[in-house]
């Protein structure tokens, strides 16, 4: 792949999904690449480029920006946030949504429904806690491709053994053929939707719970601080944003703390929801 | 140092498991069949037991059986590690008192996070 090429591509990434690609990363583009330009019936990933270069067609753009997403995710991811979710997180939201008995909880980079289902599950075992509540999982990611896949909630052996336990398969998966799959009552807590990181989320309306882990990843500096702030405007002051294991506020954004003595969990600033009741 | 019991007919399997778990910090001992495992256990109560299903002489659910009957003992965590992978075996294996369940083929990924799942790591 000439510079150009890559240049031009790279661009494209940014624009289209704040991906940053650097050129030591150009063999993930051929790799990645090489099944888009089979599925178009192209000869090489420079031949794809070419066609993207000149015909500027907005499916194969949506392919190309599609497969240089990662998608990797597990049930259970990490297994603290979940935990801490159960016990810090869904207690406080009883207590202070005790009149409205509402919770609306955002999956932000969802992928293949690992992290919205896991939710459901962890919701679905404390359901005796949450009888005539009305809780909300919006689930949604840039690929509708992987949303497709998270739609069907169609696991592999090796996708329902890291991170999810036996006895949750046992109560709310069922085997179909070599595979495993999400029962309906998990499912139909969660609705998904497509939805770029880099454009406004105002549409999605408000949400107690955020959580945008392991995409703030692959985004620089300034993608990063422009995501969390538009997150910051969706949340109640008492709302909580979840990051993954490698990402953090902390020289991005000031609208977001650390919740005392709960890494990875974080909570608007002073500043922060002072903004939001402004806003109102 | 947690110990583990190996319970596998497959010596490579056993081998493979072996080299897994002692990166995770388990000391390892290993059995042949269910008969050898409830032996072993007589000897020395593991913390854990790895366990395969289907073995010559005596199974994988005829010896959890054996070992949840066994009285005065500090009974150990028990994770099935078998090709039986169907909710059925799934299910019986959990009613005797298996505390955690892998479908082979596994990997190093796979062994610690039931591992830590069951709060052995
Ligand atoms: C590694 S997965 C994270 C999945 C899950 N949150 C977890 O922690 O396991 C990253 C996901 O972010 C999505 N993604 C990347 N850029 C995005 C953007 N600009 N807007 C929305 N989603 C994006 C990808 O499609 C991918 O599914």
């Amino acid at each position: 792949m000439n510079v150009n090429d890559f240049e031009y591509i790279a661009q494209l990434l940014y624009q289209r999904s704040g991906l940053v690609i650097t050129q030591e990363k150009a063999y993930l583009l051929e790799s990645r690449l090489n099944p888009v330009a089979r599925k178009w019936d192209l000869d090489s990933v420079d031949a794809l480029i070419g066609v993207l270069r000149t015909k500027k067609d907005e499916q194969l753009t949506v392919d190309v920006t599609e497969a240089m997403t990662t998608n990797e995710s597990f049930f259970f991811r990490d297994s603290r946030p979940f935990d801490q979710f159960k016990d810090i997180v869904l207690p406080h939201l009883l207590e202070a949504r005790a009149a409205r008995k509402q919770i609306r909880i955002w999956s932000a980079a969802c992928s293949s429904g690992q992290e919205p289902y896991t939710l459901a599950m962890i919701l679905k075992e404390e359901a005796a806690r949450l009888a005539g509540w009305r809780i909300e999982i919006v689930a949604t990611d840039l690929s509708k491709e992987i949303l497709d896949k998270a739609k069907q909630g169609l696991y592999s052996q090796f996708e329902v053994q890291r991170g999810l336990p036996i006895t949750l398969l046992m109560k709310y998966f069922s085997q179909e053929g070599e595979k495993w799959r999400v029962s309906e009552e998990i499912r139909q807590m969660v609705s998904y939707k497509p939805f770029n990181l880099l454009t406004s989320p105002a549409a999605l309306g408000h949400f107690d719970v955020v959580f945008c882990r392991n995409v703030l990843i692959y985004f620089d500096q300034a993608t990063k601080g422009q995501v969390l702030a538009r997150i910051a405007q969706i949340m109640p002051a008492d709302g909580f944003l979840y990051l993954g294991g490698a990402e953090t506020v902390l020289g991005v954004s000031d609208s977001f703390e650390v919740v005392p003595g709960q890494r990875g969990v974080y909570r608007l600033t002073g500043d922060g929801a002072a903004m939001n009741r402004k806003a109102g | 140092m947690k110990s583990c019991l190996i319970v596998d007919d497959s010596k490579v399997v056993r081998m493979v498991a072996r080299k897994i778990l002692e990166g995770l910090s388990f000391d390892i001992d290993e059995a042949e069949d269910g008969q050898k495992a409830i032996e072993a256990c007589q000897r020395h109560m593991p913390d854990a037991v790895l366990l395969d299903w289907n073995m010559p002489v005596m199974n994988g659910l005829q010896f959890l059986q054996e070992l949840r009957a066994m009285q005065d003992v500090h009974q150990p965590i028990v994770v099935f590690c078998t090709t039986e992978n169907d909710m059925d075996h799934i299910k019986r294996a959990m009613e005797a008192g298996a505390n955690e369940y892998i479908m082979k083929p596994f990997d190093s990924d796979i062994i610690e996070s039931k591992f830590v799942q069951v709060g052995l790591i």
